[in-house]
């Protein structure tokens, strides 16, 4: 218990759509590790945003609803909570930066104003001590001449500098965990560079948490400790960073870290790639969903069986704290022909 | 064989209007004193962050701005000043995929439609040769000819992408701007076009000029690489040389800023500070010199640097924030 900071448990979300209930989240459950890193890897449509929001309790009204599942965080459950209480948690508990830092920003408001805010709704501070906590928390984002900045409005700051503002606002009140959705995705390489180190540092300063969302591989390898690998709305794959890059055991995850462009990579070679696309949540089969993209040779066959219409596969622990969906024809096969070549 | 395409001093500005009269208040420098050769069956990299005018530099090729200054030569006739009945045969020859699909593509029109436009502009083909095209067309990118009765929003983002390079191929060009063309695509279907772009270049003799910021993408799918800056060129390049042996500290700061994936291989990185600068009046001499960790003499700071070729086939803008060693390469 007191290894992990967050727990999910069997979290299920769906979205009222014209086509009747959508399950973005299907039965998702891993650990946060307290004081670690946590990257939630996965492309267009996987749920890993909603699974973000879910913990937050931020989903878009009246659409959106958890449908079932635990979110302990120290031991309480945050989906029971009575609303009064989750906007405590919000802010004091958990921290949350998107990746457009605009949602998170009152485009009419002085920054040093917005940011003092945080401080007035959750302490008994003054407006004084709020206003020089708020230029600390600059200074610390690493914004220079915060005094002056924190008089400025939102649009006076480039993209990069509004991002560290909203980091800000995110810590000011010190919380145990923070999640940041794809943080940097809208940000040059070089700002990218920054806003990692930045959150990199904060991290090891004050003893927090984080899970970090995004579909970057590379963010990933350089920064997180343990990486849940989502598709389609569940977990393929789940372990530390090492045993996901060195040994992957789910084929999503090895036609990912196959099909990016790296800089050793041959020029003009062939890239690998995952054919066909990620489906569409409004059609999901209760089997492996990866099926229909897979190269394992026995994926046609599986297809047209039973097990893919009414079985979900299992997560089988493959080595210690590294999980994988378990179908044969989303795992790697002996393929001795190959070998032999 | 003298270049495809020559693009030489040019200059793109913008005014910024404003007060009562609209008088011009400023210029946006977006793109300034380029110079850039490409070859027949080449693909050239540009790579930048935002605002250093790549995107600029790519619209202006095909005339979708009309540069301030300077030539842009293909086959050897500037285009650059051309009027719009001139320019209308060269566009067979120079076409452009955009980053977003989705906005680049008449949602109102049918796939077939967006197709059959350009042969309809030309006045290429009878109906049914447009039609066959078409379906040959969709099928030399990856897919189904039925695609021609369906609309933009029916496909996916890959999809859509397919489509716009159907339609940049259709009328046999010999130039296309790529101008981020994978860049709002997943990972998976990055490759997916990556390799059709490949492909299609080795079957029909294409050369391409790709704009992008991701320098991975980029070199996996240049033979030469031109780093851009606040509107000038600053290093240029082989492929394999600009990563083996960058020469500008803004071309190390970008290299060493890609994540690696591997996590064994966490690096020291080269962190630079503040922003990326904007191009409203920069200040004069070189645009890197305040941001460079090299520091900068205070003499030098307001002298522009000297774009050379130090070594055969690798240039660079040598000055003192800028170059190591700087001294050997100026005379």
């Amino acid at each position: 218990m007191s290894d992990s900071i967050l727990q999910i448990r069997n979290l299920s979300t769906g979205f009222e759509t014209d086509d009747g209930l959508v399950r973005a989240v299907d039965d998702v459950s891993f650990d946060i590790p307290r004081g670690k890193t946590l990257g939630l890897v996965g492309e267009s449509g996987c749920g890993k945003s909603v699974t973000a929001m879910s913990i937050m309790r931020l989903l878009p009204q009246p659409m959106g609803r958890i449908l079932s599942g635990e979110i302990r965080l120290e031991g309480k459950d945050l989906l029971t909570l009575p609303d009064e209480e989750m906007r405590k948690v919000r802010g004091a508990r958990i921290g949350m930066v998107f990746q457009e830092p605009m949602t998170a920003l009152n485009p009419v408001h002085r920054i040093g104003k917005q940011l003092s805010e945080v401080f007035r709704l959750h302490t008994a501070m003054s407006g004084k001590e709020a206003w020089e906590q708020s230029i600390e928390m600059l200074r610390k984002v690493g914004i220079p001449s915060p005094e002056l900045r924190a008089g400025e409005f939102p649009h006076q700051l480039s993209g990069g500098m509004r991002q560290r503002v909203v980091i800000a606002m995110a810590l000011a009140l010190k919380p145990a965990l923070l999640i940041a959705d794809e943080p940097t995705t809208a940000l040059d390489v070089t700002i990218q560079a920054q806003i990692l180190e930045l959150i990199q540092e904060l991290q090891a300063e004050m003893g927090m948490s984080v899970i970090l969302i995004t579909h970057d591989l590379g963010v990933i390898a350089e920064t997180c400790q343990e990486v849940v690998v989502m598709y389609a709305g569940r977990v393929a794959e789940r372990g530390n960073v090492y045993q996901i890059f060195e040994e992957p055991q789910h084929l999503y995850t090895r036609g990912l870290l196959d099909s990016i462009p790296r800089l050793d990579t041959p020029r003009k070679a062939r890239l690998k790639t995952i054919p066909g696309m990620v489906p569409s949540l409004r059609e999901m089969p209760v089997g492996a969903r990866f099926a229909p993209r897979s190269p394992h040779p026995n994926a046609k066959e599986y297809l047209n069986s039973d097990a893919f219409r009414t079985t979900r596969p299992p997560l089988i622990e493959y080595q210690p704290g590294h999980w994988v969906e378990n179908a044969e024809v989303v795992r790697p096969w002996n393929d001795s022909a190959k070998d032999a070549g | 064989m003298p270049p495809l395409l020559e693009i030489n001093d040019l200059q793109m500005h913008f005014p910024v209007r404003g007060g009562l009269f609209m008088k011009t208040r400023q210029w946006v420098k977006a793109v300034d004193g380029v110079n850039l050769a490409l070859n027949a069956g080449e693909t050239l990299g540009l790579v930048g962050e935002s605002g250093c005018g790549k995107s600029t530099l790519g619209k202006c090729v095909v005339r979708l701005n009309d540069p301030t200054a300077g030539q842009i030569c293909f086959e050897g006739k500037d285009i650059a000043t051309m009027r719009r009945g001139e320019l209308k045969p060269m566009r067979r020859n120079i076409q452009m995929i955009f980053q977003d699909p989705a906005e680049s593509l008449n949602a109102r029109h049918t796939v077939g439609n967006i197709l059959e436009e350009p042969f309809i502009i030309h006045k290429i083909g009878t109906p049914a040769e447009r039609r066959r095209r078409v379906a040959e067309l969709l099928e030399k990118v990856g897919l189904s000819p039925d695609a021609a009765g369906r609309f933009p929003f029916e496909f996916s983002g890959g999809q859509r992408q397919r489509i716009g390079i159907a339609r940049a191929i259709a009328l046999n060009p010999k130039l296309i701007i790529c101008d981020e063309p994978v860049s709002a695509l997943d990972v998976s279907v990055q490759s997916q076009i990556l390799n059709l772009l490949n492909d299609l270049q080795t079957e029909m003799g294409l050369s391409y000029l790709f704009i992008a910021h991701d320098l991975a993408v980029v070199k996996h799918i240049s033979d030469r690489i031109a780093i851009m800056y606040l509107g000038k060129i600053v290093e240029l390049a082989d492929a394999d040389e600009i990563f083996r042996n960058p020469l500008h500290a803004y071309t190390k700061a970008l290299i060493s800023a890609i994540p690696v994936h591997d996590p064994r291989q966490r690096k020291q990185r080269i962190l630079l500070e503040g922003d990326v600068p904007s191009p409203i009046d920069p200040p004069p001499g070189c645009a890197f010199a305040r941001r460079s960790w090299m520091g900068c003499p205070p003499e030098w700071l307001d002298r522009p640097g000297t774009f050379k070729e130090v070594i055969p086939g690798h240039w660079v803008e040598v000055h003192p924030a800028t170059v190591e060693n700087y001294q050997q390469y100026l005379d």
